[in-house]
């Protein structure tokens, strides 16, 4: 059985990577879209497969009940994108924002960019988690300049600059750990190794462990696009190609976040030690509240949404800091069903894009009527991310907020507040761009893919009406995990 | 452990302080980048030292790493971008050189302030360095703020990673991994870094971060 299990990790970690590699040599694109998405297909394979198979976790690679569903998360979304660039890319390049040269290194950056993520949800060692995020932000900074635009390029290296800053303090906090746990568990690999890291937490000196979380905390929190060190993210979302909104929006935060619950378990772990709560609640609200009030001004269609973005990692920030079976349920929820969700709409919206000719919002108007398969997608990804049943983001607030309410009355009026602004405004800019009377400018012909978008719209859907049983149990083992 | 062993260890960390604080007031940027290599050259040496006393091998790769990247490829590599740029002219520090230099000491005394108590149980060695680490990585975060240059910018992220991988050598037996993969890091950021300097150049006319900041979307209009 194990012995499956290491080729499924194996798979996972080797696909990607040489997949990067052939894909930067081949010259075709259409053959190299298609490499794309088999290799995506067959990394979500040997995912699914780790579900039935654990390997035995070692110093360096790991697989437990928490991970194992991010992962599977991971490849899903990373496959559904890969078919959705396919459509995509064929269009940048009749328009010529991209040339087949630079449609190669988007091909190869994608693998790449799997394999950082990949490798950052294995890794048992703290270490490697953090080379794996490393990577992933250098590989997205790089990506989101493809299109060599004045925007792009500030936008790259503002968050070149935000995201390197962010992954030095996570490395500082890394270390920190690491000579709090030295004295304890001994010299070397052992003193790295997140899983003997949590058995031997209780007996760290709590000082050392405190002043690590926080700069673990603001590091990885960066990367997460946690208000007040969000700016990279609208930058970065607005001006980079649309699949790579899509995968930065639905999976890149979600390490982010990943990396940061590891360490607030180890917080718990230990009972003398600073608790990691109020701080992520305080994050997680701000972000909230920040984002809610900035979203009113949005004038780009993709700048609204990586707002959103930050709206919601603060919800699920807020609802992990709560803590407790309830709140880390929805909070593991709502990571999942946002991912879900953000990264439909940014199909819709990439698509939209392409065919108006445009981001700006104002442009965009009446699309059900002009286009009416990616119009009522987007209605139904709009509503869906605003939290309005019957989709499954609506349960997974409406449990964050009946369990703050049942603890924390005041915060939950806060948060309650943060919500309705949000949905008020998305609501009212998606009037205009479904609804609104359509304009007769220029629509040009695209060859739109929008299966992956019902897939995932459709997924949402299901999990807001029934949640199957094994599931609602992983995610209740996890949420008392976390603590 | 005391006596001399600690006593130059304590004296090439504090060095790299001091050579942090001597880049704060550098005003133009050929200058600031051979401060930089000096930097660099005091870790290679800290890091070195720290190989002896440990009696740890791996860090003299971490050293060698550092002494050939750090202190000799990136500040040519950097050298050349600002000829080929044609940016020598002056450094502009936002509020003034005095005011950074005040600035500069309160991190240091923050740091030193956080570390120590902290770190009471850990050896004194780690402990001192630990806390150096931290000021030099504040003050490549305050040089990173205060200039408006984008190749100063990396000059204060690359002085901020120097004190990283201070901090990652005071701690004793940290595996060579993850010094190898910081070193790779930098290497690939220098890279992302040319390419970019050259683009912005290219796209920009200048590489003043000031030109960069008209591009948000609320100014747009």
């Amino acid at each position: 059985m194990s012995n499956l299990g290491v080729m499924a990790v194996t798979v996972l970690l080797a696909v990607p990577a040489t997949a990067a590699l052939l894909l930067a040599l081949l010259p075709d694109y259409r053959i190299g879209a298609r490499l794309n998405v088999s290799a995506a297909l067959l990394s979500l394979l040997a995912a699914a497969a780790l579900l039935w198979m654990k390997p035995e976790p070692n110093l360096y690679l790991r697989v437990d009940d928490f991970n194992i569903y991010l992962i599977v998360l991971n490849n899903l979304v990373s496959f559904t994108t890969s078919v959705f660039s396919a459509s995509y890319i064929a269009h940048e390049l009749e328009t010529g924002r991209l040339t087949p040269v630079y449609l190669r290194f988007y091909h190869a950056m994608y693998q790449a960019l799997i394999f950082a993520m990949n490798l950052a949800f294995l890794a048992n060692n703290i270490g490697l988690m953090w080379v794996a995020i490393e990577l992933a932000t250098l590989i997205t900074v790089l990506m989101v300049g493809i299109y060599r635009t004045r925007a792009a390029l500030e936008a790259a290296w503002k968050y070149f600059i935000l995201g390197s800053l962010g992954i030095a303090l996570a490395l500082f906090g890394t270390i920190l750990v690491y000579l709090a746990a030295q004295p304890v568990m001994g010299e070397g690999l052992p003193a790295m190794a997140w899983d003997q890291l949590l058995a031997g937490a209780g007996s760290f000196d709590p000082a050392l462990l405190n002043l690590a979380f926080v700069f673990l905390l603001l590091g990885y929190g960066t990367k997460a696009g946690l208000a007040p060190l969000h700016a990279w993210l609208p930058d970065a979302h607005a001006e980079g190609p649309t699949p790579i909104s899509a995968v930065l929006s639905g999976l890149l935060l979600n390490v982010a976040l990943y990396a940061v619950l590891r360490f607030k378990m180890l917080m718990n772990a230990n009972p003398s030690a600073l608790a990691p709560g109020p701080l992520m609640v305080g994050l997680g609200l701000l972000s909230l509240l920040f984002a809610g009030l900035m979203l009113y001004r949005r004038g780009d269609i993709k700048r609204l949404f990586a707002y959103s973005s930050i709206e919601h990692m603060g919800i699920i920030t807020f609802a992990f800091g709560m803590g407790g079976p309830l709140a880390n349920f929805a909070g593991l929820l709502h990571m999942t069903l946002h991912s879900l969700t953000k990264s439909a709409i940014f199909f819709a919206v990439g698509h939209i894009s392409q065919v108006k000719g445009t981001q700006r919002i104002s442009t965009i108007r009446g699309l059900t009527v002009t286009h009416p398969a990616l119009g009522w997608g987007l209605v139904a990804g709009v509503i869906a991310i605003a939290g309005m049943p019957p989709f499954g983001i609506f349960m997974s607030e409406f449990l964050v907020v009946s369990s703050t309410f049942a603890r924390q009355p005041l915060l939950a009026l806060l948060l309650v507040l943060g919500l309705l602004l949000a949905f008020g405004t998305l609501l009212w800019r998606l009037h205009g761009l479904a609804f609104g009377k359509p304009d007769s400018g220029p629509a040009m012909p695209v060859q739109a893919g929008i299966l992956p978008m019902l897939a995932h719209l459709a997924l949402v859907l299901i999990a807001g009406v029934w949640l199957p049983g094994p599931l609602v149990a992983w995610f209740h083992n996890v949420a008392v995990l976390l603590g | 452990m005391h006596g001399l062993a600690f006593d130059i260890a304590h004296f090439l960390a504090g060095g790299m302080v001091v050579v942090s604080f001597l880049m704060l007031y550098q005003d133009r940027l050929s200058a600031l980048i051979n401060v930089f290599a000096l930097h660099s050259l005091v870790l290679v040496l800290a890091v070195g030292w720290q190989a002896t006393i440990q009696d740890a091998h791996h860090l003299y790769v971490t050293a060698g790493i550092a002494l050939v990247f750090k202190a000799i490829i990136i500040p040519t590599a950097l050298h050349r971008i600002v000829r080929r740029l044609g940016i020598h002219r002056t450094l502009e520090v936002v509020g003034g050189v005095g005011l950074d230099m005040l600035a500069g000491a309160a991190l240091v005394a923050l740091a030193i302030l956080v570390m120590l108590p902290v770190t009471a149980t850990t050896d004194a060695l780690a402990r001192e360095d630990l806390a150096f680490a931290l000021a030099v990585l504040l003050l490549g975060l305050l040089l990173m703020i205060t200039r408006q240059n984008a190749v100063s910018l990396v000059v204060g992220f690359m002085s901020l990673e120097n004190g990283l991988v201070l901090a990652a050598a005071g701690a004793r037996g940290m595996p060579l991994a993850v010094e190898i993969s910081i070193a790779f890091s930098v290497l690939i950021a220098l890279i992302v870094i040319g390419v970019f300097l050259f683009r912005i150049r290219e796209r920009f006319d200048s590489v003043d971060m000031q030109a960069m900041d008209t591009f948000r979307e609320e100014r747009r209009k």
